[in-house]
């Protein structure tokens, strides 16, 4: 009798069924975003440069606002671009 | 009291005495103004993220000031701005997440994020007690080292005492 593990799907299974996303302020009890941490940040910016929002982040209204202000006062502190192309990665 | 952080960038043209005379003036005029020092970040010389007045890169310095109103930031702003070794700067009000956060920031508390390689179990360790990331990557390695073992060590211990308990 073949079980589950032994059929071979033509596509993979787990395409579509996609993992929930969530907000990691607050499953990780983070209270307070700091504006020096430009590493920290870039995960919250795209390519460009630019602030990713809440639908791809997962973050909460409150925590995005933060991030938010927090990305805005790394740009003016020269620590994160405005502008740019080919931004990390 | 009220907190407040005051995070400037100073020309790095200047000699290493000169960047180091200049912050010690601010830090000066913030005590004359009747504030008292929390703490005094120099984070150092930094690549700037884009050319400001020619200028590739800054010395940063982050002080972080109690005072009991606010009026000593239209004071030392104006000065800021007067002053041609100031290329930015940013004063910013901290509340009390702030002031925890930095405090453990400087007990060495929060960890480093890490932009390339190890993330997963590492990054979600720093998380979970309330560790951001943060930037300075000469001191955080020693202080995240000795953190980390102990987290993870002692659910093993436990697991192998209830074992124990169990036979």
């Amino acid at each position: 009798m073949a079980s589950r593990d032994d059929i071979k799907f033509l596509s993979n299974p787990n395409i579509g069924s996609q993992r929930k996303k969530y907000c990691r302020f607050r499953k990780f009890g983070i209270k307070h975003i700091d504006y020096k941490d430009a590493d920290f940040l870039s995960q919250f910016v795209n390519e460009q440069g630019k602030i990713l929002p809440r639908r791809i982040t997962g973050n909460s209204l409150k925590y995005q606002r933060k991030v938010a202000i927090a990305v805005k006062r790394a740009r003016h502190l020269a620590m994160l671009p405005y502008v740019t192309d080919l931004f990390k990665k | 009291m009220k907190h407040y952080e005051v995070t400037f960038i100073v020309d790095p043209v200047l000699s290493g005495d000169e960047i180091k005379a200049t912050a010690q003036n601010y830090v000066d005029q913030f005590k004359s103004e009747g504030c008292t020092i929390v703490h005094n970040d120099e984070m150092g010389l930094r690549q700037l993220a884009y050319p400001i007045n020619r200028r590739t890169s800054g010395v940063y310095y982050s002080v972080e000031v109690a005072a009991e109103t606010g009026e000593f930031i239209n004071k030392v702003e104006l000065a800021f701005r007067r002053d041609e070794r100031i290329m930015r700067f940013l004063t910013i009000g901290l509340d009390k997440y702030g002031i925890k956060y930095n405090d453990d920031k400087r007990n060495g508390l929060i960890g480093t994020f890490k932009k390339k390689g190890k993330k997963g179990d590492d990054k979600k360790e720093d998380k979970r007690g309330n560790n951001k990331s943060r930037d300075d990557r000469k001191a955080a390695p020693k202080k995240e080292a000795p953190k980390a073992t102990p987290a993870k060590a002692a659910p093993v211990a436990a697991a192998a005492e209830a074992k124990a308990e169990e036979e």
